[in-house]
């Protein structure tokens, strides 16, 4: 951090400073007002026009959020299929990315950062591929059906195609944005506090509970937010692994848009959504030091 | 002690090799799919072939298509890593008044859901009347990726001494000359791993290249089209020429890296 200069001098740094971190983020800025904010507004202007057409701006009504919000309409299920994969998302992957993210900051020493790439490359990897090689695990004469056979087990057992399958398929995507941020988390917490404790006595489930755990919490949440908002948005694991059994809120609005050709109905559901998930991130990033979590300064 | 210590290690590294497994699995069946011979899928396989390989490698379509994913990738990453580097010093480097709030709007589109913003931009492109293809897929990928690239240079720039620029200014240099002999210098490996997440992720995207390419077709896309409807062994294979394609770009990068460091520490 530049230290505010002297009031004396006629320019001083901070000033020029100010200035061109405004004008650094120019670019940024005009991006995301045309790629991100107009398309949103876009979207919301879309939502007030009459449904099944394409006059937006010349019509307004409420009919569209009327359609949604009518009991008889079951786009709520959606929601809750979306809500409820996303929580248990959230919930598995705590579990099973823990114990891996305190492998990269303690145990796993100098190998931990050839880990951490292992763990960053399916990233890399398109979505639906990953997914699709899953499919031809689980499915019928794949590997796993065909190697029961082949032990004279029973085959045939059909996993594919359930809700089961979608959210493995989402704790499979997923995963890489709840390890990041929980390692980030616990590199956070410093060995001496930890040490102190122990020489004090404490035993390891204590330190757990009340050094760990408190102080790689906003690494923890980032990633519980992170893989929440992303598994809200979910869709090509319930298309790809579920075989469309259940159908998510994203392919709702992907529906509407495609098939029904209602761009005003999908775009009222697309606003709930980006209302919903825009709320959430915003208020867990505001409880967040970025700088810190970060810069670790 | 030393014993809780050893099985907790030994049960960390159990898990996290199982994890591992698991995440690379599919990959591997992929692979292993694209390989057989028969038009359809059984495992065990009983006859192995690269025909599939061959026939995918042949293909006048799906020359096309690797041709575009090669075109929206090289132009996501080179516009990508200019506009995120000024964006990197902006969330990073410099202390302004709108800094805090500007973090926070960076990051909002890394979490909002890809198939919404993907759907968005396609209603926008039609309102302004634009004819979508690779070149708006280009631009939806950038929305995407400028956010995490400026996150990947913006760790480079916490790293970075600020009294050094200042240091060349008082030794007389001119703004161009401290950003091409100290800043760009010290921030290069940042810059060059952002590039790389720009290159890779823009590669493998598919949600967003689904509704913003219209016509145009890239990889994941069409992959997703084939696996929907009309599988042949072309799928695996293309599939694994491009998990192949992104795992040498990244070694490359990596070595480039390392290559560099080596130089400048002789």
């Amino acid at each position: 951090m530049s230290e505010p200069a002297p009031a004396a001098l006629p320019v001083t740094a901070g000033e020029r400073a100010l200035s061109l971190g405004a004008k650094c983020s120019l670019p940024v800025a005009v991006l995301l007002a045309l790629g991100f904010a107009a398309p949103l507004v876009a979207i919301f202007a879309f939502s007030f026009a009459t449904p099944r057409s394409f006059d937006v701006f010349r019509s307004f009504t409420l009919a569209n959020y009327a359609t949604l919000f009518d009991p008889s309409n079951t786009v709520w299920l959606s929601f809750a299929w979306s809500i409820g994969f996303a929580f248990a998302t959230v919930a598995l992957l705590a579990v099973v990315a823990y114990p891996i993210a305190f492998g990269l900051d303690r145990v796993f020493g100098r190998a931990a950062s050839a880990m951490s790439l292992l763990f960053v490359f399916p990233l890399f990897v398109s979505e639906n591929v990953r997914l699709y090689g899953w499919t031809l695990f689980f499915i019928k004469n794949g590997v796993l059906d065909g190697t029961a056979k082949a032990l004279a087990l029973a085959g045939g057992t059909d996993v594919l195609y359930s809700p089961g399958m979608i959210l493995f398929g989402m704790v499979y995507t997923y995963l890489p944005f709840m390890l990041f941020p929980i390692t980030l988390g616990l590199a956070m917490v410093p060995r001496d506090i930890v040490d102190a404790a122990r020489d004090l006595g404490a035993g390891r489930l204590t330190i757990w509970r009340e050094i760990e755990l408190p102080l790689a919490m906003p690494g923890i949440l980032i990633g519980m937010l992170l893989t929440f908002v992303l598994g809200i948005g979910a869709v090509a694991e319930a298309k790809i692994l579920g075989g469309q059994s259940v159908i998510v809120i994203s392919h709702d609005i992907e529906i509407a848009f495609t098939y029904s050709q209602n761009w005003p109905l999908g775009s009222a559901l697309a606003v709930i959504v980006s209302v919903f998930v825009g709320a959430l991130t915003l208020w867990g990033l505001s409880r967040l030091d970025l700088d810190r979590l970060l810069g670790r300064r | 002690m030393d014993d809780t210590r050893f099985r907790t290690r030994f049960l960390v590294w159990t898990w996290t090799v199982f994890v591992l497994v698991a995440l690379y699995l599919p990959i591997v069946v992929g692979a292993v799919a694209s390989f057989s011979r028969s038009r359809y899928f059984a495992f065990p396989v009983k006859a192995w072939s690269i025909d599939w390989w061959a026939k995918t490698v042949d293909s006048i379509e799906i020359g096309m298509i690797v041709r575009n994913s090669f075109l929206v990738a090289g132009f996501v990453t080179a516009i990508a890593v200019v506009i995120a580097f000024f964006g990197a010093l902006a969330f990073a480097r410099y202390d302004w008044k709108g800094r805090s709030l500007f973090q926070k709007l960076v990051i909002l589109p890394i979490f909002f859901p890809q198939p919404v913003l993907g759907l968005a931009l396609l209603l926008w492109f039609s309102a302004l009347g634009i004819q979508t293809s690779w070149m708006t897929a280009v631009f939806a990928h950038l929305v995407w990726i400028v956010p995490v690239v400026t996150l990947v240079i913006s760790i480079q720039v916490y790293g970075f001494d600020p009294t050094l620029e200042e240091a060349a200014f008082d030794l007389g240099c001119s703004r161009w000359q401290v950003f091409r002999e100290v800043t760009l210098p010290i921030l290069w490996p940042g810059i060059w791993s952002g590039g790389l997440f720009a290159f890779l992720l823009s590669w493998g995207n598919f949600p967003l290249s689904l509704y913003t390419a219209g016509a145009d077709s890239t990889i994941p896309k069409w992959l997703y089209a084939k696996m929907v409807a009309g599988y042949t062994p072309m799928v695996p294979a293309l599939g694994t020429m491009s998990t192949l394609g992104a795992a040498i770009a990244l070694i490359l990068g990596g070595v480039v890296v390392l290559l560099v460091r080596r130089l400048r520490a002789a």
